[in-house]
C-alpha cells in the first residue's frame, strides 16, 4: 500500500508554471499602458511647467513658429486639421460602407458576402505608406489637375483616409446587420413594406447605435494615422481657408518634427504635447465606443 | 413617389456604391501592381539602395522587413497566448477582468505613431538601446499584443464547451486541459489570426521610424555573426524597413528613380500582404485537417 500523504504530483507543478506565466502576460499588459500614459504623460505636460506656454496658448493660440526669435507654440492649427481631415474622411466613408454593408446583409447575402468580405479584408491589409504613396501618385495630381489648388491638402488627406477607414466601418455595420433578428424584418415585410422601407424604417434604427459605433472606431483610425496623412496634406502650418489648401495635423507635424528636433527642447517638448493630446483623444475614441455599446446592449 | 420606385432607386443606389468599392479595391491593386511590378527584378530585390545614382534597389529593407517580422513574432506570440488563454479560460467577471479588457482595448487603438514615440523614449533612450531591430520589435509587441491576445481569446472561446467538459471528466488538470485539448482545437484560428497580424505588422512604418531608425549600414551577407556590427543577423544595429523605406524616398528621395523605387517597393509589400492573406486562409484549413478528424472547416 501506498502512504496516502499530499505529494505535489507532476501535473500541480505544471497548472502552477501555467499560471504563474499567465499572470506575468496579463502584468506585463498592465506595466505597458502604465508606463506609456506615465512617459508620454511626463513629457507632455513639460511644456507647461516652468515656460511661459500656458494650455490655453498651446490649445487655441494659432500662431507656431517653434523656432523664431520669440518663438510661439500655437497648436490650434494642427488641432483643428485633425479634426477636420477625420470628420471629412467619415463623412465620405459612413454612406459607401453603409451600402456595402446593406449590399452584403440584405441585398445579396449570398455572393454579396462572398465578393465583398475579401475586397474589406484586402483593403484593410494594405499597409498606411501604400495609401500615402498612391495618394501623392493618384490622387493628388487628379485633385491638381481638375480642381484650383496644388493638390496636396485637406482634401486629398480626407480622400486617403475616407478609403482607410472604409473597411472598418464596414466589417463593424456588418456584424450589427447580420446579428439583427430575422424576425423584425419579416414582421416589415409582412406589413407590405418594401425592402427600402425596412432598411431605413426598422433595420438602421435599430443597428444605429452599432453603426455609429464602427464610424468612431473610423475615425480613431483616421485621427491617429501619421505617414499616409502627412504624405499628401502638404504639411504648412496654418489653418487652411479652403479643402484644396496645404495643412497639417497633429500626426504629420510629430512626424516631420520629432527627427529634427533635439530632445529636451522647448520645440521637441511641444510635439510631446500634442503626442499627449493624440493619447487623450484615444481615450475620448474609446469611452465613446463603450458609451454607444452599452446603448446597444438596451 | 412610389414605394415601389424608391425602392428600385435605392437599391440600385446600394449596389452602385457597393461595386464602386470593389472597383476601388481593383484600381488600387491594379495600379500598384501594374505600376510597380515592370520595377520589380530578382536585382531590385537583392541590391542595395542607392542616394542619388539610378538603379538602386530594396535588399537590406526586404531583409530588415521580414527579420523584424520574425523577431517580433517570437516575442509576440507566446506573451499574447499566455494573456489570451487567461482572458478566455482562467478570467472570472468582475472588476480585475473588465479593467484588463479595457487595456486591451486601449492598447488596440493607440495611434501607431504614439507607439512608436512611447518606444523611442522607454526602448531607444532610457534603456539605450537606440535605433536597434530589438527595439523596432519591442515596439511592434507593443503595437500588435492587444490583438494577439484577442485573437487567441476568441479562439479559445469559440471551442465547444463539452470539449472542456469531457477533459474535467477525465480527471485531467486545467492546465492540461488548456494545453492538450483546447489549444489543439482553437490552433488553427490563432494560426489564421497570426499570419493576418504579421501584414499588419510587415507594413508597418510610423511606429518604426523612430525606433528601429531610418538608415541601414552597410550589410555584409556573407558574415553570420550576430555580434558584429555589419552581420545582418545582428539585433542590435539601426535596420529601415521596406515600409520607412517607401516613406522615406517619397519625402526625401534623391534618387531620379524615387518613383520607381516606391512604386516597385510598394508592390513588393502589397504583394507580401496578399500572400499573407492567402496563406492564411490555406494554414488554418490544413492545420485544421491535421489535428482533428473532420474534413472541412465550420
Amino acid at each position: 500500500m501506498k502512504p496516502k500523504k499530499a505529494r505535489i504530483e507532476k501535473h500541480h507543478i505544471e497548472d502552477f508554471i501555467g499560471r504563474t506565466y499567465m499572470s506575468f502576460c496579463v502584468a506585463l499588459l498592465i506595466i505597458i499602458i502604465v508606463s506609456m500614459v506615465y512617459f508620454v504623460a511626463s513629457k507632455g505636460i513639460s511644456t507647461f511647467i516652468g515656460g511661459d506656454v500656458t494650455v490655453s496658448d498651446f490649445l487655441f493660440g494659432t500662431k507656431w513658429s517653434p523656432e523664431g526669435d520669440t518663438p510661439s507654440f500655437g497648436a490650434f492649427p494642427f488641432i483643428a486639421g485633425s479634426f477636420l481631415v477625420t470628420l471629412l474622411a467619415a463623412l465620405i466613408a459612413s454612406p459607401l460602407s453603409l451600402c456595402a454593408a446593406l449590399f452584403m446583409t440584405e441585398i445579396v447575402p449570398g455572393w454579396g458576402k462572398k465578393l465583398l468580405q475579401p475586397v474589406i479584408e484586402l483593403l484593410a491589409g494594405i499597409p498606411s505608406v501604400v495609401y500615402g504613396f498612391i495618394g501623392l501618385s493618384v490622387i493628388v495630381p487628379f485633385l491638381r489637375n481638375t480642381l484650383p489648388g496644388q493638390g496636396i491638402g485637406v482634401a486629398a488627406g480626407a480622400l486617403v483616409l475616407a478609403v482607410m477607414i472604409l473597411p472598418t466601418i464596414t466589417s463593424v455595420a456588418a456584424d450589427a446587420l447580420a446579428s439583427l433578428p430575422q424576425n423584425l424584418k419579416e414582421s416589415s415585410f409582412a406589413l407590405g413594406a418594401t425592402r427600402w422601407q425596412t432598411i431605413s424604417r426598422v433595420i438602421i434604427p435599430t443597428t444605429f447605435p452599432a453603426i455609429m459605433t464602427g464610424i468612431v472606431l473610423g475615425m480613431a483610425r483616421a485621427f491617429g494615422e501619421a505617414l499616409a496623412v502627412q504624405m499628401v496634406i502638404g504639411n504648412a502650418p496654418f489653418i487652411p481657408r479652403s479643402l484644396f489648401e496645404s495643412a497639417s495635423t497633429l500626426t504629420s507635424v510629430i512626424t516631420l518634427g520629432m527627427g529634427n528636433t533635439t530632445m529636451g527642447s522647448a520645440h521637441n517638448n511641444a510635439l510631446w504635447s500634442m503626442a499627449l493630446v493624440l493619447m487623450l483623444m484615444t481615450f475620448v475614441f474609446v469611452f465613446l465606443v463603450r458609451l454607444l455599446e452599452r446603448r446597444n446592449k438596451i | 413617389m412610389k414605394p415601389r420606385t424608391v425602392d428600385k432607386i435605392a437599391t440600385s443606389v446600394i449596389v452602385f456604391f457597393a461595386l464602386f468599392i470593389v472597383a476601388i479595391l481593383v484600381g488600387l491593386l491594379g495600379y500598384i501592381l501594374f505600376r510597380g511590378l515592370s520595377h520589380v527584378s530578382w536585382d531590385f530585390l537583392t541590391s542595395a539602395p542607392q542616394k542619388i545614382r539610378a538603379g538602386g534597389g530594396v535588399g537590406p529593407q526586404l531583409f530588415n522587413s521580414i527579420f523584424l517580422l520574425v523577431l517580433t513574432l517570437i516575442i509576440t506570440v507566446p506573451l499574447g497566448l499566455g494573456a489570451g488563454i487567461f482572458m478566455a479560460e482562467y478570467a472570472r467577471p468582475g472588476k480585475l477582468t473588465g479593467f484588463i479588457r479595457l487595456i486591451v482595448e486601449v492598447l488596440s487603438s493607440f495611434p501607431s505613431i504614439v507607439v512608436g514615440l512611447f518606444g523611442l523614449l522607454l526602448i531607444v533612450n532610457y534603456f539605450n538601446l537606440g535605433f536597434s531591430l530589438i527595439s523596432g520589435a519591442l515596439a511592434l509587441t507593443v503595437f500588435n499584443l492587444p490583438l494577439m491576445v484577442r485573437i487567441t481569446e476568441q479562439a479559445f472561446r469559440s471551442v465547444p464547451n463539452q470539449q472542456k467538459e469531457a477533459g474535467f471528466a477525465l480527471g485531467l488538470s486545467k492546465w492540461k486541459i488548456v494545453t492538450s485539448v483546447l489549444l489543439p482545437v482553437a490552433l488553427p484560428t490563432i494560426i489564421t489570426g497570426t499570419i493576418l497580424s504579421a501584414g499588419r505588422v510587415f507594413g508597418e512604418a510610423a511606429a518604426l521610424m523612430f525606433t528601429a531608425g531610418m538608415s541601414s549600414p552597410r550589410l555584409d551577407f556573407t558574415n553570420w555573426n550576430p555580434l558584429s556590427p555589419s552581420s545582418p543577423l545582428n539585433p542590435f544595429r539601426p535596420a529601415e524597413t521596406l515600409a520607412v523605406h517607401i516613406w522615406k524616398i517619397n519625402s526625401e528621395g534623391l534618387a531620379p528613380d524615387a518613383a520607381q523605387i516606391a512604386a516597385g517597393a510598394s508592390a513588393v509589400l502589397v504583394l507580401t500582404v496578399l500572400i499573407f492573406n492567402l496563406a492564411a486562409r490555406y494554414f488554418g484549413r490544413l492545420i485544421y485537417r491535421k489535428l482533428t478528424a473532420s474534413k472541412s472547416m465550420d
